[in-house]
């Protein structure tokens, strides 16, 4: 155990994918409280994604270590993360014919115990988790035949139904239509705010990442170069070198966040 | 979506086979009448002692009009040819038909069955070579050929599971692709043994083909508890088959042990396949059709699918080999010949009717 127990912690994190090839991740260190609503921001191939499978468990640090409570997280097996952690991927391929209320069942695998399979507290948790998605009203529907909103809703009811602590969103909005994203982010912050969830999310969209979260973490070629408040993390100074364009930084009209504004190069 | 009441199915599909249990045991060269056969069936169960007026011998004599058969010679007819001819089919189907189901769900390939990583072709080898040797050797009442066939299939998937391996991990693909190259390698090998063999080839064929035919009770103690515990323990891991269908990563989040629940998945599979292939030869059609038929009908839930599809592999291969055994009685024809002749289009039939897309 050690003294200050965040919710998850990553401490001095170095990860590669095969040994020989570079580091995607380079001494990461950051720490999620719990209740915490965090978002991670980054070019495409900061290590963004990576860095979400290393905080789930998933991938084992070549160097340091992830705690999950305040211990590491190697102890515990992948039924028990599971139990306090839930991972909304960013593509959740179902090819086959199952509901929408069966895709959500499937939350409940770290729970069910085999043959008696689910019971009436997990019929109870399924309800209860479609009902705070919206997603009750799909329940019969198959679940390859929703909507790109609609899926992502359910995958999230999906990653509730673990009953977890911690949730973790990979792109959480990519692919949807602003009114999509914005149901999504909104569902998020009810979810931490309400349900007293601890969320990290990767966003792309800098903008929404500056008006739903309340941290900011950047990440440029598997570094953490900067970590606080939107108005902190989003300087143009910065921006411009992670992400090599021309931006400026204005704030929003009602709501005081730092909004970033592209500059053609021509 | 609508889905049907699993208990309702399991009760409905097990009272089916029972049925065709009855029928598959009185009819054939001699026909005993349905009652006497469930008569003598009963009074062998445990703890049945039947009244006086059951074991009376006016339903005996009345079989031995029409039969012109002697109570004596239906029970032999009945419990030392045909019962466990029956009992056969019931496992080996049942246990192609799950395993089918395992491979599917855990490969996420329509186009699995049983034998896809390399089961048939080592269990093939094993039969040949034991088939070639000259030397005679009876274990547990198994010849030498089930024995090898029941090794070869496990020794293949262990040789191609540690080739498919990339560090801790054993990609599907990969294993995919290991389990095709190395069987296609096996094979090769069979061939030119067959070939240099001469004489023994219609014997080796014959094995490829499949059937129910030779099974003696003695066999029968081992393959069916062996099939009744991997088919009890394939459903035990349903759930985690259902998460597997999420893909390994979503699995792992859902609180799977990916890799070793694939091993354990691999083994349970290969287990299955290797102790039907050991009684019945290579049985084609049913451990890749029948998973099929049951999503059609009962939806891709892997904890109503695998009841479901054992126990119609089961009544489909009592169905097939009691076709097999009368369609040209007094002679045989393989059963793997009429189980793809009569499937095949049932199952076009069934893939036509449904009105949304087969989505696997």
């Amino acid at each position: 155990m050690r003294g200050n127990s965040a919710a998850l912690e990553a401490a001095g994190v170095d990860f590669c994918y095969y040994e020989n090839d570079g580091l995607v991740l380079r001494e990461v260190s950051l720490e999620l409280g719990a209740g915490e609503l965090v978002g991670l921001i980054g070019p495409n191939g900061s290590g963004k994604t990576t860095l979400l499978r290393v905080l789930s468990g998933l991938l084992v640090p070549n160097r340091g270590k992830v705690y999950l409570d305040g211990q590491d997280i190697r102890t515990f097996d992948r039924r028990r993360i599971a139990q306090r952690v839930a991972v909304v991927p960013q593509e959740l391929a179902m090819p086959f014919a199952f509901s929408a209320y069966e895709m959500v069942m499937m939350g409940r695998t770290p729970h069910v115990r085999p043959i008696l399979g689910a019971g009436p507290r997990d019929r109870q948790v399924v309800a209860e988790k479609m009902e705070l998605t919206a997603t009750s009203v799909l329940a019969e529907r198959p679940f390859s035949e929703l909507s790109g909103g609609e899926k992502q809703r359910v995958i999230i009811a999906m990653a509730l139904a673990q009953e977890p602590e911690i949730l973790l969103l990979d792109e959480p909005t990519v692919h949807l239509d602003i009114n999509h994203q914005v149901e999504i982010l909104e569902l998020i912050k009810r979810l931490n705010r309400r349900e007293r969830l601890t969320v990290f999310a990767t966003m792309h969209d800098l903008n929404l990442a500056a008006l739903y979260f309340d941290r900011l973490i950047l990440l440029d070629r598997g570094q953490v170069v900067a970590n606080g408040s939107p108005a902190e993390v989003l300087r143009e100074e910065s921006i411009r070198e992670v992400f090599r364009a021309d931006v400026q930084v204005q704030q929003h009209p009602t709501h005081h966040t730092p909004q970033v504004v592209i500059l053609p190069l021509t | 979506m609508k889905r049907c009441n699993p208990i309702v199915v399991i009760l409905v599909l097990a009272v089916a086979l029972v049925g065709c249990v009855v029928v598959a045991i009185s009819l054939g060269a001699v026909a005993i009448p349905f009652s006497e056969v469930a008569r003598m069936l009963i009074a062998r169960l445990p703890g049945v002692s039947l009244p006086p007026s059951w074991s009376d011998t006016s339903i005996l004599r009345r079989a031995q009009d029409t039969a012109g058969i002697s109570t004596i010679q239906a029970e032999v007819i009945i419990f030392q040819i045909r019962l466990p001819r029956v009992v056969t089919a019931v496992v080996v189907g049942g246990a192609l038909a799950a395993a089918g189901a395992v491979f599917q769900g855990l490969l996420r390939n329509p186009m699995a069955d049983p034998y896809i990583i390399g089961t048939s072709g080592g269990a093939a080898l094993g039969a040949t070579i034991a088939l070639l040797l000259p030397i005679q050797v009876v274990w547990l009442g198994f010849t030498l050929v089930p024995l090898a066939a029941f090794a070869g299939a496990l020794v293949t998937v262990l040789v191609v599971y540690n080739i498919a391996r990339v560090g801790p991990r054993t990609p599907v693909t990969t294993l995919l692709l290991a389990g095709f190259a190395f069987s296609s390698m096996l094979a090769a090998v069979m061939s030119f043994l067959m070939l240099v063999s001469g004489h023994t080839l219609r014997r080796v064929v014959l094995w490829t083909m499949g059937g129910v035919t030779a099974s003696s009770w003695l066999q029968l103690r081992i393959v069916v508890p062996l099939i009744v515990a991997g088919v009890i323990a394939a459903y035990t891991l349903a759930n985690d088959l259902n998460a597997f269908l999420l893909g390994e990563e979503q699995a792992a989040y859902l609180g799977v042990n990916v890799e070793r629940r694939k091993l354990v998945l691999l083994m349970l599979g290969s287990l299955l396949t290797g102790a039907a292939v050991s009684v019945s030869g290579l049985v084609g059609f049913i451990g890749l059709v029948v998973p099929h038929v049951a999503r059609l009908i009962f939806g891709p839930d892997h904890r109503l699918l695998l009841p479901a599809s054992t126990l119609m592999g089961s009544l489909f291969l009592v169905l097939a080999d009691l076709v097999a055994r009368l369609l040209l009685a007094p002679a045989e024809i393989p059963v793997g010949i009429i189980t793809a002749m009569i499937g095949a289009p049932f199952f076009i039939y069934l893939l036509r009717r449904s009105k949304r897309e087969y989505v696997f």
